[in-house]
């Protein structure tokens, strides 16, 4: 098996490639996730927690797609989902053109080599009683490398990452600093010669300047290695350094997608421009008097009818109340398309601030 | 130095009066294998009413230091030299007995992980009530009715209902905010708040930030605030302290320090934020990791990644350079600029 180290680029000519490079390496349709909450003396199922509520999207070659959102938008289940580490309960994979885990599709195990995911919490995410080499090498391993291909792999990606394998090869996780560690967790998930690497808030638990490096670090290598990134935070500076496209998540939904620079500069939704409202300036003469989101999300148990927003909205009309607002064709979407959830923008919704043909209802 | 904190019975002290002063804090950590010198020399005063934010990275020593003005930290182990005197008490000198009383109700602490601060076999409404019963030694009924008021102060909906509920049944904004109410119960004059919104959400910190701000002012409170992000300072400081390897580095007011900074690793690490930075250009990261505070070297401990040091920025550690706005920075290359502001010039030579 090939290093995925020597593995020079172009996107064109990546020998993985399948599906051509206008196909997108990944493509969700209509994702769905309910936890079932279980009470009683029979233990039945009381209610659900709809963690992914139909959620589609596509990612595609060499990108990196931001997910931002609020803790409890499902963003993490979403990337538990994709990784199949939690059954979904509804909902396709297509991986470069092949659906995942369906007949003459690709399967789990092929899914698991292409796709590799970073986690929020480096300490946790490393084995403690094993040195830091052996975790790096345990992947291939299991996917059938030999011992001996397996730590010569380990000790290239340790150099790649930028740590000396002589000198850190045999330590043990908590001789490491955070950023260390969190350098280990991308060696380990670069093994496998992954062509997807869902980051899950790899960088938040991190310091400011450790944060900068491991940046330029994924930057880097998304470079060497002919990439594409699922970058899922909730630091909106962080993700629009390092994303193309952004997709915005609320209540297990999507509300928003689009690029960087549309999301950014110009937010449909009203969710979007909260969070964005939310940024903290520099400036100690800029502070903010009101919060711009004022309380938490409503419950993912039983999410607010229509639009499940209108509870937090400063916009709010009867319409959002009672109809939930159409995302439109993810799917068939031209990728510098920018799509949004809210009846203000879709026309004729029947909101007062949608464009004029709303008359008509 | 001079004992100028006179006692203050009434809080008619005058404005200029310090309630704060930390004089040559050193706090070591001994082992029978190291020595861990977590803070080296910290000293800074606070007025009353106004809010300190310290800022630095995680092994700084900025939790230790609050700590410290807490007496937190195991007798046996901690050596705590230089003076902290909150308002007319000596912290390093009141017997244990005494520190009792004056935790929660002169100097109380917000902690950055509200779920650990919380106990989660007990109500929110026992656990405010308690430390109540306990500093104000009142009926339980009267804890509870003040533990309802300080739910309503914290802007915690359905207080009533709430009060009942066990730490897991609430949001972590929420619990946060329990966590202030519980820290506020007895009307503290200090308020230490160690990280207390790292672990939420960009929008409920934002609400957190403002809830502060606001309580802060309305009971003439003084604040030290612990953070890692420079955009939370911003929000809620008056002034602002860097802190490096157990020293501070800079301080000064709070628009001075983050929108001209002097010292090279304040800078350096305002430069490596990704905040409004251009995507297609690697972030100034700074190279390497803090020191090891076992074996700190002998001169600044940022030369070491400082690209401006000189050879003899490792010799000793740089005295602090203050100007007439009190704006300090440690670093042999800052000097007094043309207008009499605190300027850095890497053309500045270290003194040999």
């Amino acid at each position: 098996m090939a290093l995925p180290v020597s593995s020079p680029q172009a996107t064109a000519s990546d020998p993985r490639d399948r599906g051509g490079p206008a196909q997108p390496l990944l493509i969700v349709e209509a994702m769905r996730k309910y936890f079932p909450i279980r009470a009683g003396l029979l233990n039945r199922q009381v209610a659900e927690v709809k963690a992914v509520d139909d959620v589609s999207f596509f990612v595609i070659k060499g990108e990196t797609l931001g997910i931002v959102g609020e803790s409890g938008c499902g963003k993490s289940t979403l990337a538990r989902l994709l990784m199949h580490l939690i059954p979904k309960d509804q909902g396709q994979l297509v991986l470069d053109g092949d659906l995942v885990g369906e007949a003459r599709g690709v399967l789990l195990n092929d899914l698991r080599r292409s796709l590799q995911m970073v986690f929020q919490d480096s300490s946790s995410s490393l084995n403690p009683r094993l040195p830091i080499e052996q975790s790096i090498a345990y992947g291939p391993k299991v996917q059938g490398a030999s011992g001996k291909s397996a730590k010569a792999q380990a000790r290239a990606l340790m150099e790649k990452v930028g740590l000396n394998p002589n000198l850190f090869g045999q330590r043990y996780p908590h001789e490491l600093s955070g950023g260390q560690k969190q350098r280990v967790n991308i060696a380990r998930a670069l093994a496998l010669d992954p062509r997807l690497l869902i980051l899950d808030e790899a960088v938040s638990a991190l310091d400011k300047s450790v944060e900068a490096q491991v940046l330029n670090l994924l930057a880097d290598l998304k470079r060497q290695l002919n990439l594409t990134y699922i970058f899922i935070s909730h630091d909106l500076h962080v993700v629009r350094y390092i994303s193309d496209r952004v997709l915005v998540m609320y209540l297990g939904q999507v509300v928003e997608i689009g690029p960087v620079e549309a999301i950014y500069d110009d937010p449909k939704h009203p969710y979007t421009q909260a969070l964005l409202a939310c940024r903290l300036s520099m400036d100690p003469e800029a502070r903010v008097d009101a919060a711009p989101l004022a309380g938490d999300p409503p419950s993912p148990v039983s999410p607010p009818s229509g639009c499940r927003f209108h509870t937090r909205c400063p916009f709010v009309e009867e319409v959002c109340k009672a109809k939930a607002p159409a995302l439109g064709d993810v799917l068939k979407l031209d990728p510098g398309q920018h799509l949004a959830a809210c009846h203000m923008v879709h026309p004729g919704s029947g909101h007062s601030r949608a464009a004029a043909s709303a008359a008509l209802h | 130095m001079n004992d100028m904190t006179a006692p203050d019975f009434t809080l008619a002290t005058p404005q200029t009066e310090p309630f704060v002063r930390v004089e040559d804090l050193r706090v070591k950590f001994v082992s029978r294998d190291a020595t861990v010198r977590a803070v080296n020399g910290i000293s800074f005063d606070l007025e009353r009413g106004k809010v300190l934010c310290v800022i630095g990275e995680s092994g700084s020593g900025k939790s230790v230091m609050m700590r410290s003005l807490l007496r937190l930290h195991p007798k046996n182990r901690t050596v705590i030299e230089g003076t902290m005197r909150v308002g007319d008490h000596d912290i390093a000198g009141v017997s244990d007995r005494a520190m009792i009383d004056l935790r929660g109700s002169l100097i109380s602490m917000v902690f950055q992980e509200p779920m650990t601060a919380l106990d989660p076999l007990y109500t929110v409404g026992d656990q405010i009530a308690e430390t109540v019963r306990r500093h104000e030694g009142v009926s339980k009924e009267a804890a509870w009715a003040r533990a309802l008021e300080l739910l309503d102060l914290v802007r915690v909906p359905s207080p009533e209902r709430r009060l009942k509920a066990y730490p897991h049944e609430l949001s972590g904004g929420l619990r946060q905010r329990v966590v202030i109410a519980m820290a506020l119960s007895c009307r503290p004059s200090l308020l230490l708040a160690d990280e207390p919104t790292t672990a939420l959400d960009a929008s409920v910190q934002i609400q957190i930030l403002v809830l502060l701000r606001k309580i802060q002012r309305e009971m003439g409170m003084s604040m030290i605030f612990v953070t890692h992000d420079l955009g939370v300072a911003a929000q809620i400081a008056d002034q602002v302290a860097v802190m490096y390897a157990g020293r501070i580095i800079e301080y000064g007011e709070a628009r001075d320090v983050l929108l001209s900074p002097q010292h090279p690793y304040t800078q350096a690490m305002l430069a490596s934020t990704a905040k409004d930075q251009d995507r297609d250009v690697p972030l100034e990261a700074i190279a390497g990791n803090p020191p090891d505070l076992r074996a700190l070297p002998d001169g600044c401990s940022f030369a070491p990644r400082c690209k401006y040091a000189g050879p003899d920025c490792t010799l000793t550690m740089p005295p602090p350079i203050t100007d007439a706005w009190g704006h300090m920075a440690r670093c042999f290359k800052v000097g007094i600029g043309p207008a009499g502001k605190l300027r850095f010039d890497a053309k500045i030579a270290e003194p040999v």
